[in-house]
């Protein structure tokens, strides 16, 4: 490459990297700005303020935002824990057995993935409510596997498909027992096949609004997102924007903490899944 | 006991049984291939098919929550209902404007990002990698937020940056009318889901054999004949399972619509209208057929992207 080509290259980098970080720059530059500020009509706030944030982890909002917190991350944590085991079982089938209906699963792992959401919710709010599991956390829970499941049945068969299981049998050749191979050669080599899929289904269960939105009603298991979606204020009159912004700006760090950690493991995970041969 | 539940050593071969002939082994690892796979494609079906099940009959009845005393059978009355209405066309006409606009311009921008991405020095890829992740992992919902605050006549920053462009002022109300309404929802979704579809094409890239570049560079060919000859031709099957993913999830758009606009101005969708019926307005009836109709449209443009563009998903990622 010429040198006026990498230069050219570098600028795109960097227009990436902008075109990425500047809504987010946006809705940060907003959460701290006072209330007064919040009309400005300009980017950054002039004297950055905490007021915001103290209003929804301490003040008048944080009895809306607090529990919407920890909702989110119970709910979304337990169904990324029983989609990954669910998965773990079918993705080792679908790499190492020879079974008919391999196909089938995988092919309805699909139809599920490109599955309306909001052609289950219109059943399962009526449903829900009679059997009451509206508004509660498993409530959540089981929809939430349809989001969780078929992406990580697909990414993880894709990761399991490469490791090399003869090793498993090379060590017992050379005197491991069954259990000491599968923990000393498979686990390490599965793992993070695991742990990338879990991240991925984290951030779909995490990114969620339908269902959240439509089968709770109370903070008992509204997650975030719903929570947000419905803010309005503390008090009617109060304007909310400065609330949201510091509220989405909370949300928004653990999936950007994630990202920073394992962005090598995302990519691969979310291209191997769809793509990869 | 030291042996757990893994499998007996003999199975642990790779997979290449003679098919035809079905020994023991063969039997008991169908057996056990079922046994593994089966909860979760057990799972699956229980959160879809048997919603949709659901979902199918109750459109069946005209049936109000809030007066069940009066619920009855009428058949197919109340997808006469919503194929008459100018509401459920309205819907489909926004949803499909939506669809049509972000992918077309997502599958672009993206292909760019895609070819920055890859040519990329070293130093700075890494920065670039995470960035790109940032717009996908971030909730739609502060998305929609981020995009809807920055428009917004009060609290946005873009009329007093883009006064100068003609039409732009200080008190232009973006959320005033349809059409500048769906060009925000467009610009949100499409700065979200680009990144994806770019990681995506960027994997389609890598694919596309080097030794064909150089052999059509030694030929003579300009860079644009590389980019239409070699490169796409190449990458065909990474663009339609993009392509295609990419169309049915824009065709579910809901969040973005619910924050920034709440369906007014004639930006409902069709998710959006089935959310309505249902949970807003208590229509069970005629918000299951809503959500049956949206359904069978997402099946159509499935199939028709597979039988139509011949998109095989399985051998796409080395299924066979």
């Amino acid at each position: 490459m010429s040198r006026k080509e990498k230069i050219w290259w570098w600028i795109g980098g960097v227009a990436i990297v902008v075109y990425c970080l500047f809504p987010i720059g946006w809705i940060v530059a907003l959460s701290f700005k006072s209330a007064g500020d919040l009309n400005s009509g300009d980017f950054l706030p002039n004297g950055a303020v905490l007021d915001n944030y103290s209003l929804i982890l301490t003040g008048n909002a944080s009895d809306l935002f607090l529990p919407a917190l920890v909702n989110s991350f119970g709910i979304c944590l337990i169904a990324t824990a029983i989609s990954c085991l669910l998965s773990m079982f079918a993705a080792y089938a679908i790499a190492r057995l020879d079974f008919p209906g391999k196909k089938l699963v995988l092919s309805t792992a699909l139809v599920v993935a490109i599955f309306p959401v909001i052609s289950i919710v219109t059943p399962l709010f009526n449903v829900w409510r009679q059997i009451g599991l509206y508004d509660t956390w498993p409530g959540l829970i089981i929809p939430y596997l349809s989001l969780t499941l078929p992406i990580s049945i697909w990414t993880m068969s894709a990761f399991f498909r490469e490791i090399p299981w003869e090793m498993e049998q090379a060590a017992q050749v050379d005197g491991a027992t069954t259990w000491q191979a599968f923990r000393k050669v498979i686990v390490p080599l599965a793992a993070p096949g695991v742990f990338t899929t879990a991240i991925i289904a984290f951030f779909i269960a995490w990114n969620d609004f339908v269902y959240g939105i439509s089968l709770t009603s109370t903070e008992n298991a509204r997650p975030v997102p719903a929570a947000l979606g419905l803010f309005s204020g503390a008090s009617q009159f109060e304007d909310p924007t400065g609330a949201i912004a510091a509220a989405a700006v909370i949300v928004t760090i653990p999936v950007v903490v994630l990202v920073l950690l394992f962005q090598r493991r995302i990519v691969a995970g979310l291209t191997n899944g769809a793509v990869k041969g | 006991m030291t042996q757990t539940t893994l499998p007996p050593v003999e199975k642990t071969q790779p997979v290449s049984a003679p098919h035809g002939k079905i020994s023991d082994r063969s039997k008991s690892e169908r057996k056990l291939g079922w046994l593994l796979a089966g909860p979760a494609f057990l799972v699956m079906l229980g959160v879809t098919a048997y919603p949709i099940l659901q979902a199918t009959y109750e459109s069946l009845f005209s049936y109000r929550l809030t007066d069940p005393a009066n619920r009855e059978f009428v058949g197919l009355n109340n997808y006469l209902v919503i194929l008459s209405d100018t509401l459920w066309w309205q819907a489909l006409g926004v949803t499909l404007l939506i669809t049509v606009i972000t992918v077309a311009v997502e599958l672009v921008l993206g292909f760019g990002l895609a070819l920055v991405m890859s040519k990329a020095l070293k130093s700075i890829r890494p920065v670039v990698r995470a960035a790109i992740l940032i717009p996908y992992a971030v909730i739609t919902v502060v998305s929609a937020f981020a995009w809807q605050f920055a428009f917004d006549i009060n609290t946005g920053f873009v009329n007093s940056w883009f006064a100068w462009i003609p039409g732009v002022s200080a008190d232009t109300d973006w959320f005033g009318e349809t059409g500048t309404s769906l060009l925000v929802i467009c610009l949100a979704e499409i700065w979200k889901t680009t990144p994806f579809i770019s990681l995506l094409l960027l994997a389609g890239l890598a694919q596309v054999p080097e030794v064909l570049q150089e052999a059509a560079k030694v030929d003579g060919a300009t860079w644009w004949q590389r980019m239409t000859k070699v490169t796409l031709p190449n990458m065909k099957a990474a663009i339609m399972v993009a392509l295609l993913f990419r169309t049915l999830d824009a065709f579910r758009v809901f969040d973005s619509i619910f924050v920034m606009t709440g369906g007014a101005n004639n930006t409902e969708s069709v998710s959006f209208l089935a959310y309505r019926q249902t949970i807003s307005r208590l229509e069970i009836g005629l918000g299951s057929a809503v959500s049956v109709l949206l359904f069978l449209s997402v099946v159509l443009i499935a199939a028709l992207f597979i039988k139509g563009f011949k998109v095989d998903l399985a051998s796409a990622r080395g299924e066979r």
